[in-house]
């Protein structure tokens, strides 16, 4: 595949940029890297993604994908001879997709509420976070049948689709001084959460906690000061 | 004998999306109408996290989430295909069923509490969204070319709600004028038999909008 077949527009703080990233990295798959600079989108961007103007898009010979996760199945779909990303049997798929809609929609939302929350407010969006996981353990346990990841005994399309949250998830602990992921209380996900992030599909592509923290502080910082402006 | 159970709810455009998906593969099913002020013991235990209809069950498994359910019908019953093959067009169906539940559906539903100017700015909002859907149907008998698939199916239940519901509020959100590709496309699937065994009859249908709407009024009062 020549790399200029295949490129993927993203930045480096985007959990939804992992995504696609992890899974070319599975299929082995090249492609070119274009990094969005902060505060403008490129043309490229605005372009081949005009509903939603944003990243990731993958670009496979000049066709625009866009939505991380519809991107994985694309992916998934496109190099078929790799290994597979998506489970084979229907009702297993049914219920990876179930889960990463669920990450999507009602999970990861209470960690952006997190970081601007305080007081009562913080502790209940802790606690839905903290219930949230809790579920997510169940589905685990449920899911992996006693192997290493959601997808068995290789990274799946639900390891993806949560795993590209854990960066953000460990740099909330740090910003917020508060545990989420506990390894007495969600034994499986912990070690999960670490198997994952060091797998070598993985370990490349997730961005280092301590420069989410630096990069969350200053988004915290303009809402914080965006809103004092406007009362 | 496979067994399949639908847990929906007789005015809800989810549910009759996942009956025309079964309908269109010939899939036998049994159905179970939820009282959604008093939901079922059986539907909590099969959708314990978000306690919601639709729900299939197939051989005593639980699938939640209506676009999980479309997938999921259209990889278990081979027939009629719902997706395209392609993958770049299956791409393009899942991106715009997407964005028609995360962002037209849920502006459309904003301008039931909005009043006067700021109504007015919400209807100009959807207009702009549908518009895209409008230039994604181009010319076509149907989203999916020229059968019915699985983009027809998302949309086509919460396009006829909208209309239907401006039998109540005179919200128009599809005009002719505006959105002449769509609302052919509505008359088009309205003369399809199996289409109109999953709509609700209309005055039931207004007379449970007109019901609905009261009482979110009452309640804000």
């Amino acid at each position: 595949m020549a790399r200029t077949e295949l490129k993927l527009l993203g930045a480096w703080p985007s959990p939804y940029v992992m995504r696609p990233r992890i899974a070319l990295n599975i299929k082995s798959v090249d492609y070119e890297f274009l990094q969005e600079t902060f505060g403008s989108k490129s043309q490229l961007l605005l372009e081949s993604n005009p509903v939603h103007k944003k990243i990731p898009v993958l670009i496979h010979k000049g066709k625009p994908i866009c939505e991380s996760l519809i991107i994985v199945e694309y992916i998934d779909e496109t190099w078929s001879s790799g290994p597979s990303i998506l489970p084979s049997d229907p009702y297993d798929r049914a219920i990876a997709k179930f889960w990463g809609a669920y990450v999507d929609e009602k999970w990861f939302p209470n960690l952006r509420i997190l970081s601007t929350a305080e007081g009562e407010a913080k502790d209940q969006v802790i606690g839905t976070i903290v219930e949230g996981l809790d579920l997510l353990e169940d589905a685990f346990v449920k899911i992996s049948k006693g192997k290493t990841f959601f997808g068995g005994g290789q990274i799946g399309y639900l390891d993806i689709a949560f795993g590209c949250y854990l960066g953000w998830l460990r740099a909330s602990e740090k910003m917020s001084e508060v545990k989420l992921l506990d390894e007495a209380k969600t034994p499986g996900l912990a070690k999960w959460a670490d198997t994952f992030s060091s797998h070598p599909a993985v370990k490349d592509v997730m961005p280092e906690v301590d420069k989410l923290v630096e990069y969350g502080k200053s988004l915290v910082a303009k809402y914080r000061a965006a809103k004092a402006a406007s009362s | 004998m496979a067994e399949v159970k639908l847990f929906g709810m007789w005015a809800s455009p989810f549910s009759h999306t996942v009956e025309l998906a079964l309908k269109l593969k010939g899939v036998q099913y049994h159905y179970i109408e939820e009282d959604l002020s008093n939901k079922s013991p059986l539907l909590l235990e099969y959708n314990p996290v978000h306690k919601k209809i639709p729900v299939l069950v197939h051989n005593e498994k639980p699938i939640a989430e209506s676009l999980v359910i479309l997938e999921y019908i259209d990889e278990t019953w081979q027939n009629n295909p719902l997706l395209p093959k392609d993958p770049y067009d299956r791409a393009i169906a899942r991106f715009w069923a997407k964005f028609f539940h995360e962002q037209i559906l849920p502006t459309a539903l904003k301008t039931i509490a909005a009043e006067g100017k700021e109504q007015e700015q919400i209807i100009e909002q959807v207009y702009q969204k549908l518009n895209f859907l409008e230039n994604e149907l181009n010319g076509k008998d149907f989203f999916g070319g020229g059968s019915i698939g699985y983009l027809d199916i998302v949309v086509f239940f919460i396009a006829r709600a909208f209309q239907v519901n401006q039998e109540v509020t005179q919200v128009e959100l599809i005009s002719k004028e505006k959105l002449p590709a769509i609302c052919k496309w509505i008359e088009k699937l309205l003369k399809i038999d199996v289409v109109n065994e999953c709509i609700p009859p209309r005055e039931k249908h207004i007379a449970f909008i007109r019901a609905h709407l009261e009482a979110a009024k009452s309640s804000s009062n």
